[in-house]
Protein backbone atom coordinates (compact mmCIF):
# COMPACT_ATOMS: atom_id res chain seq x y z
CA UNK A 1 0.00 0.00 0.00
CA UNK A 2 2.49 2.65 -1.14
CA UNK A 3 1.56 6.31 -0.88
CA UNK A 4 2.40 7.25 -4.50
CA UNK A 5 -0.04 4.64 -5.76
CA UNK A 6 -2.86 6.11 -3.70
CA UNK A 7 -2.15 9.56 -5.08
CA UNK A 8 -2.08 8.14 -8.56
CA UNK A 9 -5.51 6.60 -8.07
CA UNK A 10 -6.78 9.80 -6.47
CA UNK A 11 -8.44 7.85 -3.66
CA UNK A 12 -7.62 5.86 -0.56
CA UNK A 13 -7.68 2.11 -0.98
CA UNK A 14 -10.77 0.73 0.72
CA UNK A 15 -10.33 -2.47 2.72
CA UNK A 16 -12.62 -4.82 4.57
CA UNK A 17 -11.77 -6.66 7.77
CA UNK A 18 -12.98 -10.27 8.19
CA UNK A 19 -15.55 -9.09 10.73
CA UNK A 20 -17.23 -7.06 7.97
CA UNK A 21 -17.41 -10.05 5.62
CA UNK A 22 -20.89 -10.88 4.38
CA UNK A 23 -22.49 -12.31 1.27
CA UNK A 24 -22.28 -9.94 -1.70
CA UNK A 25 -19.15 -8.07 -0.57
CA UNK A 26 -16.66 -7.57 -3.44
CA UNK A 27 -12.98 -8.19 -2.68
CA UNK A 28 -9.81 -7.95 -4.72
CA UNK A 29 -7.97 -11.24 -4.24
CA UNK A 30 -5.09 -12.70 -6.24
CA UNK A 31 -5.54 -9.86 -8.71
CA UNK A 32 -9.16 -10.71 -9.47
CA UNK A 33 -12.43 -9.20 -8.27
CA UNK A 34 -14.30 -11.76 -6.19
CA UNK A 35 -17.70 -11.73 -4.56
CA UNK A 36 -18.42 -13.38 -1.20
CA UNK A 37 -21.04 -16.10 -1.62
CA UNK A 38 -20.92 -17.38 1.94
CA UNK A 39 -18.93 -16.50 5.04
CA UNK A 40 -18.60 -18.84 8.00
CA UNK A 41 -17.09 -17.89 11.35
CA UNK A 42 -15.05 -20.78 12.78
CA UNK A 43 -13.43 -20.70 16.21
CA UNK A 44 -12.48 -23.22 18.85
CA UNK A 45 -13.82 -21.97 22.21
CA UNK A 46 -10.35 -21.19 23.54
CA UNK A 47 -8.53 -20.73 20.25
CA UNK A 48 -7.87 -18.73 17.12
CA UNK A 49 -10.84 -17.50 15.07
CA UNK A 50 -11.06 -17.93 11.28
CA UNK A 51 -13.33 -16.87 8.45
CA UNK A 52 -14.05 -19.61 5.97
CA UNK A 53 -15.26 -17.87 2.84
CA UNK A 54 -16.80 -19.09 -0.38
CA UNK A 55 -15.93 -16.67 -3.17
CA UNK A 56 -17.04 -16.30 -6.76
CA UNK A 57 -14.35 -15.00 -9.09
CA UNK A 58 -16.21 -12.34 -11.05
CA UNK A 59 -13.87 -12.62 -14.00
CA UNK A 60 -13.86 -16.41 -14.42
CA UNK A 61 -17.10 -17.28 -12.63
CA UNK A 62 -15.29 -19.97 -10.67
CA UNK A 63 -16.25 -20.52 -7.03
CA UNK A 64 -13.62 -21.44 -4.48
CA UNK A 65 -13.13 -21.50 -0.75
CA UNK A 66 -10.57 -19.45 1.15
CA UNK A 67 -9.71 -19.28 4.83
CA UNK A 68 -8.66 -16.08 6.58
CA UNK A 69 -7.27 -15.53 10.04
CA UNK A 70 -9.81 -13.33 11.84
CA UNK A 71 -8.86 -9.68 11.79
CA UNK A 72 -7.16 -9.83 8.38
CA UNK A 73 -7.96 -7.03 5.98
CA UNK A 74 -8.58 -7.44 2.29
CA UNK A 75 -8.68 -4.78 -0.40
CA UNK A 76 -12.14 -3.96 -1.71
CA UNK A 77 -12.77 -4.47 -5.42
CA UNK A 78 -14.15 -1.42 -7.22
CA UNK A 79 -17.07 -3.33 -8.71
CA UNK A 80 -20.31 -1.63 -9.71
CA UNK A 81 -23.55 -2.86 -11.24
CA UNK A 82 -24.86 -0.43 -13.87
CA UNK A 83 -28.07 -0.50 -15.90
CA UNK A 84 -27.25 -0.22 -19.60
CA UNK A 85 -29.08 -0.49 -22.87
CA UNK A 86 -27.85 -3.07 -25.37
CA UNK A 87 -27.23 -1.37 -28.72
CA UNK A 88 -25.73 -3.80 -31.24
CA UNK A 89 -22.89 -6.22 -31.90
CA UNK A 90 -20.17 -5.86 -34.51
CA UNK A 91 -19.38 -9.55 -34.23
CA UNK A 92 -16.40 -9.01 -31.94
CA UNK A 93 -17.86 -6.72 -29.29
CA UNK A 94 -21.31 -6.16 -27.87
CA UNK A 95 -22.01 -2.47 -27.37
CA UNK A 96 -23.95 -1.07 -24.43
CA UNK A 97 -24.91 2.47 -23.41
CA UNK A 98 -25.73 4.11 -20.08
CA UNK A 99 -29.07 5.77 -20.91
CA UNK A 100 -28.52 8.85 -18.69
CA UNK A 101 -25.01 9.72 -19.82
CA UNK A 102 -24.84 8.12 -23.28
CA UNK A 103 -21.54 6.62 -22.13
CA UNK A 104 -20.78 3.53 -24.20
CA UNK A 105 -19.07 0.28 -23.26
CA UNK A 106 -17.82 -2.52 -25.51
CA UNK A 107 -18.17 -5.99 -23.97
CA UNK A 108 -16.02 -8.86 -25.24
CA UNK A 109 -17.14 -12.44 -25.62
CA UNK A 110 -15.44 -13.65 -22.42
CA UNK A 111 -17.31 -11.15 -20.24
CA UNK A 112 -20.55 -11.66 -22.12
CA UNK A 113 -20.56 -15.42 -21.56
CA UNK A 114 -23.90 -17.16 -22.08
CA UNK A 115 -25.81 -13.90 -21.74
CA UNK A 116 -25.28 -13.15 -25.44
CA UNK A 117 -27.86 -15.69 -26.50
CA UNK A 118 -30.68 -13.65 -24.87
CA UNK A 119 -29.77 -10.16 -26.06
CA UNK A 120 -32.20 -8.11 -28.12
CA UNK A 121 -31.43 -4.59 -29.20
CA UNK A 122 -32.63 -1.89 -26.74
CA UNK A 123 -32.98 -4.35 -23.83
CA UNK A 124 -31.95 -2.90 -20.48
CA UNK A 125 -29.28 -5.16 -18.94
CA UNK A 126 -27.19 -5.07 -15.77
CA UNK A 127 -23.53 -4.66 -16.67
CA UNK A 128 -21.01 -5.25 -13.90
CA UNK A 129 -18.01 -2.94 -14.16
CA UNK A 130 -14.66 -3.43 -12.44
CA UNK A 131 -12.46 -0.34 -12.56
CA UNK A 132 -14.58 0.70 -15.52
CA UNK A 133 -14.07 -2.62 -17.36
CA UNK A 134 -17.15 -4.72 -18.11
CA UNK A 135 -16.97 -8.02 -16.20
CA UNK A 136 -20.32 -9.57 -16.90
CA UNK A 137 -23.77 -8.90 -18.33
CA UNK A 138 -27.08 -10.01 -16.86
CA UNK A 139 -29.98 -9.78 -19.34
CA UNK A 140 -33.54 -8.96 -18.19
CA UNK A 141 -35.04 -11.91 -16.27
CA UNK A 142 -37.79 -12.21 -18.86
CA UNK A 143 -37.47 -11.49 -22.54
CA UNK A 144 -39.69 -11.87 -25.58
CA UNK A 145 -38.08 -13.34 -28.67
CA UNK A 146 -39.26 -14.51 -32.08
CA UNK A 147 -38.84 -18.15 -33.14
CA UNK A 148 -36.71 -18.24 -36.29
CA UNK A 149 -36.68 -22.00 -36.66
CA UNK A 150 -38.59 -24.98 -35.30
CA UNK A 151 -40.19 -28.14 -36.63
CA UNK A 152 -43.96 -28.20 -37.09
CA UNK A 153 -45.74 -29.63 -34.03
CA UNK A 154 -47.07 -33.15 -34.41
CA UNK A 155 -50.43 -33.90 -32.83
CA UNK A 156 -50.15 -36.52 -30.06
CA UNK A 157 -46.34 -36.71 -30.21
CA UNK A 158 -45.22 -37.00 -26.58
CA UNK A 159 -41.94 -38.80 -27.19
CA UNK A 160 -39.96 -35.73 -26.02
CA UNK A 161 -42.23 -34.92 -23.08
CA UNK A 162 -44.46 -32.79 -25.26
CA UNK A 163 -41.76 -30.28 -26.20
CA UNK A 164 -39.52 -29.55 -29.16
CA UNK A 165 -36.43 -27.37 -29.62
CA UNK A 166 -36.91 -23.91 -31.10
CA UNK A 167 -34.21 -21.48 -32.23
CA UNK A 168 -34.88 -17.86 -31.27
CA UNK A 169 -33.86 -14.68 -33.11
CA UNK A 170 -31.10 -14.07 -30.55
CA UNK A 171 -29.56 -17.50 -31.23
CA UNK A 172 -30.77 -19.28 -28.07
CA UNK A 173 -32.39 -22.70 -28.36
CA UNK A 174 -35.26 -23.36 -25.92
CA UNK A 175 -37.74 -26.18 -25.47
CA UNK A 176 -41.25 -25.08 -26.42
CA UNK A 177 -44.60 -26.93 -26.34
CA UNK A 178 -45.54 -28.76 -29.54
CA UNK A 179 -48.32 -26.29 -30.41
CA UNK A 180 -45.92 -23.36 -30.73
CA UNK A 181 -45.02 -22.52 -34.34
CA UNK A 182 -42.12 -20.91 -36.19
CA UNK A 183 -42.57 -17.12 -36.55
CA UNK A 184 -44.38 -16.78 -33.22
CA UNK A 185 -42.96 -14.72 -30.35
CA UNK A 186 -42.44 -16.42 -26.98
CA UNK A 187 -41.67 -15.22 -23.46
CA UNK A 188 -38.59 -16.87 -21.89
CA UNK A 189 -37.07 -16.84 -18.40
CA UNK A 190 -33.41 -16.05 -19.08
CA UNK A 191 -32.29 -17.20 -15.61
CA UNK A 192 -33.05 -20.87 -16.36
CA UNK A 193 -33.62 -20.72 -20.11
CA UNK A 194 -37.17 -21.99 -19.83
CA UNK A 195 -40.17 -21.18 -22.02
CA UNK A 196 -42.86 -19.25 -20.12
CA UNK A 197 -45.66 -18.53 -22.60
CA UNK A 198 -46.68 -17.45 -26.07
CA UNK A 199 -46.94 -13.70 -26.54
CA UNK B 1 -42.99 -3.96 9.25
CA UNK B 2 -40.05 -5.04 11.37
CA UNK B 3 -39.02 -8.64 11.40
CA UNK B 4 -40.28 -8.93 14.97
CA UNK B 5 -41.03 -12.61 15.09
CA UNK B 6 -38.78 -14.77 17.32
CA UNK B 7 -37.00 -17.34 15.21
CA UNK B 8 -36.84 -20.60 17.17
CA UNK B 9 -40.43 -21.60 17.99
CA UNK B 10 -39.86 -25.32 17.24
CA UNK B 11 -37.03 -25.45 19.80
CA UNK B 12 -38.78 -23.47 22.55
CA UNK B 13 -40.32 -26.33 24.52
CA UNK B 14 -37.23 -28.49 24.01
CA UNK B 15 -35.05 -25.79 25.56
CA UNK B 16 -37.25 -25.65 28.68
CA UNK B 17 -37.18 -29.42 28.89
CA UNK B 18 -33.39 -29.54 28.54
CA UNK B 19 -32.87 -26.89 31.25
CA UNK B 20 -35.16 -28.84 33.61
CA UNK B 21 -33.34 -32.06 32.70
CA UNK B 22 -29.93 -30.55 33.45
CA UNK B 23 -31.12 -29.34 36.84
CA UNK B 24 -32.57 -32.79 37.61
CA UNK B 25 -29.26 -34.43 36.63
CA UNK B 26 -27.32 -32.33 39.13
CA UNK B 27 -29.98 -32.55 41.84
CA UNK B 28 -29.79 -36.34 41.65
CA UNK B 29 -26.01 -36.17 42.05
CA UNK B 30 -26.03 -33.72 44.91
CA UNK B 31 -24.42 -30.86 42.97
CA UNK B 32 -25.42 -27.42 44.25
CA UNK B 33 -26.79 -24.79 41.87
CA UNK B 34 -25.20 -21.36 42.30
CA UNK B 35 -25.51 -17.91 40.78
CA UNK B 36 -22.69 -15.44 40.25
CA UNK B 37 -22.68 -11.95 38.69
CA UNK B 38 -22.90 -11.47 34.95
CA UNK B 39 -21.28 -8.05 35.34
CA UNK B 40 -17.80 -7.86 36.82
CA UNK B 41 -15.11 -5.24 37.40
CA UNK B 42 -12.34 -7.23 35.76
CA UNK B 43 -12.05 -9.50 32.75
CA UNK B 44 -9.95 -12.53 31.85
CA UNK B 45 -6.72 -11.77 29.99
CA UNK B 46 -7.01 -14.80 27.67
CA UNK B 47 -6.04 -13.35 24.26
CA UNK B 48 -8.53 -15.67 22.51
CA UNK B 49 -11.54 -14.16 24.30
CA UNK B 50 -12.81 -10.61 24.01
CA UNK B 51 -15.09 -9.28 26.73
CA UNK B 52 -18.02 -6.96 26.09
CA UNK B 53 -17.58 -3.74 27.96
CA UNK B 54 -20.47 -2.28 29.91
CA UNK B 55 -20.66 1.30 31.01
CA UNK B 56 -23.07 3.02 33.37
CA UNK B 57 -24.11 6.61 32.56
CA UNK B 58 -22.14 7.84 35.59
CA UNK B 59 -18.96 6.40 34.11
CA UNK B 60 -18.76 3.19 36.11
CA UNK B 61 -17.05 0.57 33.97
CA UNK B 62 -17.67 -3.18 33.97
CA UNK B 63 -17.36 -6.27 31.79
CA UNK B 64 -19.91 -8.91 30.85
CA UNK B 65 -18.61 -12.34 31.81
CA UNK B 66 -17.16 -14.65 29.17
CA UNK B 67 -17.76 -17.51 31.62
CA UNK B 68 -18.58 -17.79 35.35
CA UNK B 69 -15.26 -19.54 35.99
CA UNK B 70 -13.58 -16.98 38.25
CA UNK B 71 -16.38 -16.40 40.76
CA UNK B 72 -17.20 -20.13 40.85
CA UNK B 73 -13.60 -20.89 41.76
CA UNK B 74 -13.82 -18.31 44.52
CA UNK B 75 -16.85 -20.19 45.85
CA UNK B 76 -14.83 -23.43 45.82
CA UNK B 77 -11.90 -21.79 47.60
CA UNK B 78 -14.44 -20.54 50.15
CA UNK B 79 -15.44 -24.12 50.95
CA UNK B 80 -18.38 -24.66 48.57
CA UNK B 81 -19.12 -28.29 47.69
CA UNK B 82 -19.61 -29.54 44.10
CA UNK B 83 -21.36 -26.69 42.26
CA UNK B 84 -22.97 -25.94 38.90
CA UNK B 85 -24.41 -22.93 37.17
CA UNK B 86 -26.46 -22.31 34.04
CA UNK B 87 -25.12 -18.91 33.06
CA UNK B 88 -25.54 -16.39 30.30
CA UNK B 89 -22.15 -15.47 28.90
CA UNK B 90 -20.95 -12.98 26.29
CA UNK B 91 -18.07 -13.09 23.84
CA UNK B 92 -17.11 -10.23 21.57
CA UNK B 93 -16.90 -10.78 17.84
CA UNK B 94 -18.25 -14.34 17.90
CA UNK B 95 -21.12 -14.64 15.47
CA UNK B 96 -21.80 -17.34 12.90
CA UNK B 97 -23.63 -20.59 12.20
CA UNK B 98 -22.28 -22.07 15.45
CA UNK B 99 -21.75 -18.90 17.46
CA UNK B 100 -23.96 -16.30 19.05
CA UNK B 101 -22.18 -13.58 21.05
CA UNK B 102 -24.57 -14.20 23.96
CA UNK B 103 -25.14 -17.83 24.85
CA UNK B 104 -26.00 -20.21 27.65
CA UNK B 105 -23.12 -21.97 29.35
CA UNK B 106 -23.47 -24.85 31.79
CA UNK B 107 -20.43 -24.86 34.04
CA UNK B 108 -19.76 -27.30 36.85
CA UNK B 109 -16.99 -28.29 39.27
CA UNK B 110 -16.36 -31.63 40.94
CA UNK B 111 -14.09 -31.94 43.94
CA UNK B 112 -11.48 -34.69 43.83
CA UNK B 113 -12.05 -35.60 40.16
CA UNK B 114 -9.51 -35.31 37.38
CA UNK B 115 -10.28 -34.27 33.78
CA UNK B 116 -10.69 -37.87 32.59
CA UNK B 117 -13.32 -38.65 35.22
CA UNK B 118 -15.13 -35.35 34.57
CA UNK B 119 -15.16 -36.02 30.81
CA UNK B 120 -16.94 -39.31 31.56
CA UNK B 121 -19.54 -37.40 33.57
CA UNK B 122 -20.11 -35.04 30.62
CA UNK B 123 -20.78 -38.09 28.43
CA UNK B 124 -23.21 -39.45 31.07
CA UNK B 125 -24.98 -36.08 31.20
CA UNK B 126 -25.45 -36.00 27.42
CA UNK B 127 -26.76 -39.58 27.36
CA UNK B 128 -29.13 -38.73 30.21
CA UNK B 129 -30.51 -35.69 28.38
CA UNK B 130 -30.79 -37.48 25.04
CA UNK B 131 -32.95 -40.12 26.74
CA UNK B 132 -35.54 -37.47 27.70
CA UNK B 133 -37.45 -37.75 24.45
CA UNK B 134 -37.68 -40.40 21.74
CA UNK B 135 -37.69 -37.53 19.23
CA UNK B 136 -34.28 -36.31 20.30
CA UNK B 137 -31.05 -37.42 18.70
CA UNK B 138 -28.68 -39.45 20.84
CA UNK B 139 -24.95 -39.85 20.27
CA UNK B 140 -23.72 -43.27 19.16
CA UNK B 141 -20.55 -44.26 20.91
CA UNK B 142 -17.75 -42.27 22.41
CA UNK B 143 -14.04 -42.31 21.78
CA UNK B 144 -11.39 -40.78 24.01
CA UNK B 145 -8.13 -39.84 22.34
CA UNK B 146 -5.09 -37.85 23.41
CA UNK B 147 -4.43 -34.65 21.45
CA UNK B 148 -0.91 -35.74 20.50
CA UNK B 149 -2.03 -39.24 19.43
CA UNK B 150 -4.78 -37.77 17.24
CA UNK B 151 -2.34 -35.44 15.46
CA UNK B 152 0.09 -38.30 14.93
CA UNK B 153 -2.53 -40.75 13.64
CA UNK B 154 -4.50 -38.36 11.40
CA UNK B 155 -1.79 -35.93 10.22
CA UNK B 156 1.45 -37.76 10.97
CA UNK B 157 2.85 -34.86 12.95
CA UNK B 158 3.78 -34.27 16.57
CA UNK B 159 1.87 -31.18 17.78
CA UNK B 160 4.51 -29.99 20.23
CA UNK B 161 7.62 -30.81 18.19
CA UNK B 162 6.43 -29.36 14.88
CA UNK B 163 6.92 -25.63 14.35
CA UNK B 164 4.56 -23.25 12.54
CA UNK B 165 6.29 -23.82 9.20
CA UNK B 166 5.86 -27.58 9.35
CA UNK B 167 2.24 -27.30 10.51
CA UNK B 168 1.56 -24.93 7.61
CA UNK B 169 2.99 -27.53 5.24
CA UNK B 170 0.82 -30.28 6.80
CA UNK B 171 -2.23 -28.04 6.40
CA UNK B 172 -1.30 -27.42 2.78
CA UNK B 173 -1.10 -31.19 2.22
CA UNK B 174 -4.73 -31.29 3.35
CA UNK B 175 -5.79 -28.47 1.04
CA UNK B 176 -5.82 -25.79 3.74
CA UNK B 177 -4.09 -22.47 3.16
CA UNK B 178 -4.78 -19.46 5.36
CA UNK B 179 -4.31 -15.77 4.71
CA UNK B 180 -2.73 -14.03 7.69
CA UNK B 181 0.28 -15.18 9.64
CA UNK B 182 -0.28 -17.85 12.27
CA UNK B 183 1.97 -19.00 15.07
CA UNK B 184 2.24 -22.65 16.11
CA UNK B 185 -0.86 -22.57 18.31
CA UNK B 186 -2.79 -20.80 15.56
CA UNK B 187 -1.94 -23.60 13.14
CA UNK B 188 -2.86 -26.24 15.73
CA UNK B 189 -6.27 -24.56 16.13
CA UNK B 190 -6.68 -24.39 12.37
CA UNK B 191 -5.85 -28.07 11.94
CA UNK B 192 -8.22 -29.15 14.72
CA UNK B 193 -11.13 -26.94 13.59
CA UNK B 194 -10.80 -27.13 9.82
CA UNK B 195 -9.17 -30.49 9.10
CA UNK B 196 -9.51 -32.95 12.01
CA UNK B 197 -12.85 -32.21 13.74
CA UNK B 198 -14.89 -32.01 10.48
CA UNK B 199 -13.83 -35.65 9.95
CA UNK B 200 -15.18 -36.95 13.27
CA UNK B 201 -18.08 -39.41 12.71
CA UNK B 202 -21.24 -37.25 12.92
CA UNK B 203 -23.01 -39.21 15.68
CA UNK B 204 -20.00 -40.01 17.81
CA UNK B 205 -18.77 -38.19 20.90
CA UNK B 206 -15.04 -37.54 20.91
CA UNK B 207 -13.14 -36.69 24.07
CA UNK B 208 -9.94 -34.95 23.06
CA UNK B 209 -7.67 -34.87 26.10
CA UNK B 210 -4.26 -33.63 27.21
CA UNK B 211 -3.69 -30.43 25.20
CA UNK B 212 -0.25 -28.95 24.51
CA UNK B 213 0.86 -26.88 27.50
CA UNK B 214 0.83 -23.72 25.34
CA UNK B 215 -2.97 -24.21 25.24
CA UNK B 216 -3.36 -25.11 28.91
CA UNK B 217 -5.42 -21.99 29.76
CA UNK B 218 -6.30 -22.84 33.39
CA UNK B 219 -5.56 -26.58 33.36
CA UNK B 220 -2.76 -27.98 35.50
CA UNK B 221 0.24 -29.57 33.77
CA UNK B 222 -0.20 -33.30 33.05
CA UNK B 223 1.60 -35.36 35.67
CA UNK B 224 2.18 -38.29 33.32
CA UNK B 225 2.69 -36.43 30.02
CA UNK B 226 5.37 -33.72 30.12
CA UNK B 227 4.68 -30.75 27.83
CA UNK B 228 0.91 -31.30 28.00
CA UNK B 229 -1.88 -30.01 30.20
CA UNK B 230 -4.79 -31.79 31.89
CA UNK B 231 -7.40 -30.27 29.60
CA UNK B 232 -10.12 -31.91 27.52
CA UNK B 233 -12.66 -30.92 24.94
CA UNK B 234 -15.76 -32.86 24.02
CA UNK B 235 -17.11 -32.95 20.47
CA UNK B 236 -20.42 -34.31 19.23
CA UNK B 237 -19.61 -35.11 15.62
CA UNK B 238 -17.55 -32.11 14.50
CA UNK B 239 -19.24 -29.70 16.91
CA UNK B 240 -17.27 -28.62 19.96
CA UNK B 241 -19.57 -28.84 22.99
CA UNK B 242 -17.45 -28.62 26.14
CA UNK B 243 -14.06 -27.63 27.49
CA UNK B 244 -12.76 -28.86 30.84
CA UNK B 245 -9.71 -28.92 33.08
CA UNK B 246 -8.18 -30.69 35.97
CA UNK B 247 -7.93 -27.28 37.51
CA UNK B 248 -4.73 -25.39 38.00
CA UNK B 249 -4.36 -24.60 41.71
CA UNK B 250 -0.82 -23.22 41.76
CA UNK B 251 -0.93 -19.40 42.02
CA UNK B 252 2.65 -19.08 40.76
CA UNK B 253 1.85 -20.88 37.49
CA UNK B 254 -1.40 -18.90 37.25
CA UNK B 255 0.51 -15.61 37.47
CA UNK B 256 3.11 -16.61 34.90
CA UNK B 257 0.41 -17.65 32.40
CA UNK B 258 -1.45 -14.41 33.00
CA UNK B 259 1.72 -12.42 32.36
CA UNK B 260 2.20 -14.34 29.11
CA UNK B 261 -1.41 -13.61 28.08
CA UNK B 262 -0.98 -9.91 28.83
CA UNK B 263 2.25 -9.84 26.80
CA UNK B 264 0.44 -11.45 23.84
CA UNK B 265 -2.44 -8.95 24.11
CA UNK B 266 0.01 -6.07 24.22
CA UNK B 267 1.99 -7.38 21.22
CA UNK B 268 -1.17 -7.83 19.16
CA UNK B 269 -2.64 -4.48 20.12
CA UNK B 270 -5.66 -6.08 21.81
CA UNK B 271 -7.54 -4.27 24.58
CA UNK B 272 -6.12 -4.73 28.07
CA UNK B 273 -9.05 -4.85 30.49
CA UNK B 274 -8.26 -4.78 34.21
CA UNK B 275 -7.58 -8.24 35.63
CA UNK B 276 -9.78 -9.79 38.30
CA UNK B 277 -7.52 -9.68 41.37
CA UNK B 278 -9.74 -11.92 43.47
CA UNK B 279 -9.09 -15.21 41.69
CA UNK B 280 -5.41 -14.85 42.45
CA UNK B 281 -6.30 -14.32 46.10
CA UNK B 282 -8.54 -17.39 46.06
CA UNK B 283 -5.72 -19.49 44.59
CA UNK B 284 -3.35 -18.18 47.27
CA UNK B 285 -5.87 -19.17 49.93
CA UNK B 286 -6.19 -22.60 48.31
CA UNK B 287 -8.42 -23.95 45.57
CA UNK B 288 -9.31 -27.56 46.42
CA UNK B 289 -8.26 -30.33 44.03
CA UNK B 290 -11.07 -30.33 41.47
CA UNK B 291 -12.05 -30.60 37.84
CA UNK B 292 -14.32 -28.15 36.04
CA UNK B 293 -16.05 -28.02 32.68
CA UNK B 294 -18.14 -25.58 30.63
CA UNK B 295 -20.67 -26.91 28.14
CA UNK B 296 -22.51 -24.90 25.48
CA UNK B 297 -26.20 -25.51 26.17
CA UNK B 298 -27.38 -24.01 22.86
CA UNK B 299 -25.04 -26.31 20.95
CA UNK B 300 -26.16 -29.35 22.94
CA UNK B 301 -29.74 -28.41 22.05
CA UNK B 302 -28.71 -28.09 18.38
CA UNK B 303 -27.37 -31.63 18.40
CA UNK B 304 -30.32 -33.10 20.35
CA UNK B 305 -32.73 -31.58 17.83
CA UNK B 306 -30.56 -32.18 14.77
CA UNK B 307 -30.31 -28.44 14.04
CA UNK B 308 -27.43 -27.27 11.87
CA UNK B 309 -27.42 -23.58 12.89
CA UNK B 310 -27.41 -22.05 16.34
CA UNK B 311 -30.11 -19.53 15.39
CA UNK B 312 -32.50 -22.47 14.98
CA UNK B 313 -32.44 -22.91 18.76
CA UNK B 314 -32.16 -19.26 19.90
CA UNK B 315 -35.35 -17.20 19.64
CA UNK B 316 -33.55 -13.87 19.60
CA UNK B 317 -30.14 -14.30 17.97
CA UNK B 318 -27.88 -11.27 17.84
CA UNK B 319 -27.01 -11.40 14.14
Amino acid sequence: MSAPRIIEEQRAMATYSTNEFKAGLKLLLDGDPQSIVENEFVKPGKGQAFSRVKLRNLRTGRVLEKTFKSGESVEAADVMDTEMQYLYTDGEFWHFMVPDTFEQYAVGEAALGDSGQWLKEQDICTVTLWNGEPLSVVPPSFTELKITQCDPGLRGDTAQGGTKPATLESGAVVKVPLFVEEGETVKVDTRNGEYVSRV
Amino acid sequence: MTDWRPGAAPARAARARLLAGLRAFFAARGVLEVETPILSRGAPQDPMLESWEAQAPGGEQGYLQTSPEYPMKRLLADGAPDIYQIARVFRGGESGPRHNPEFTLLEWYRLGLDHHALAREVVALIADQAAQSPDWHAPRGCEAVAYADLFRSTLGVDPTEADAVELERVAGDHGLTIRGGLDRDGWLDALISLVIAPGFPPDRLTILCDYPESQAVLARPCADRPGYAARFELYWGGLELANGYHELTDPVVFRSRRERDIAIRRARGQPLPPADRHLEGALEAGLPDCAGVALGVDRLLMRLLGASRIDQVIDFPWA
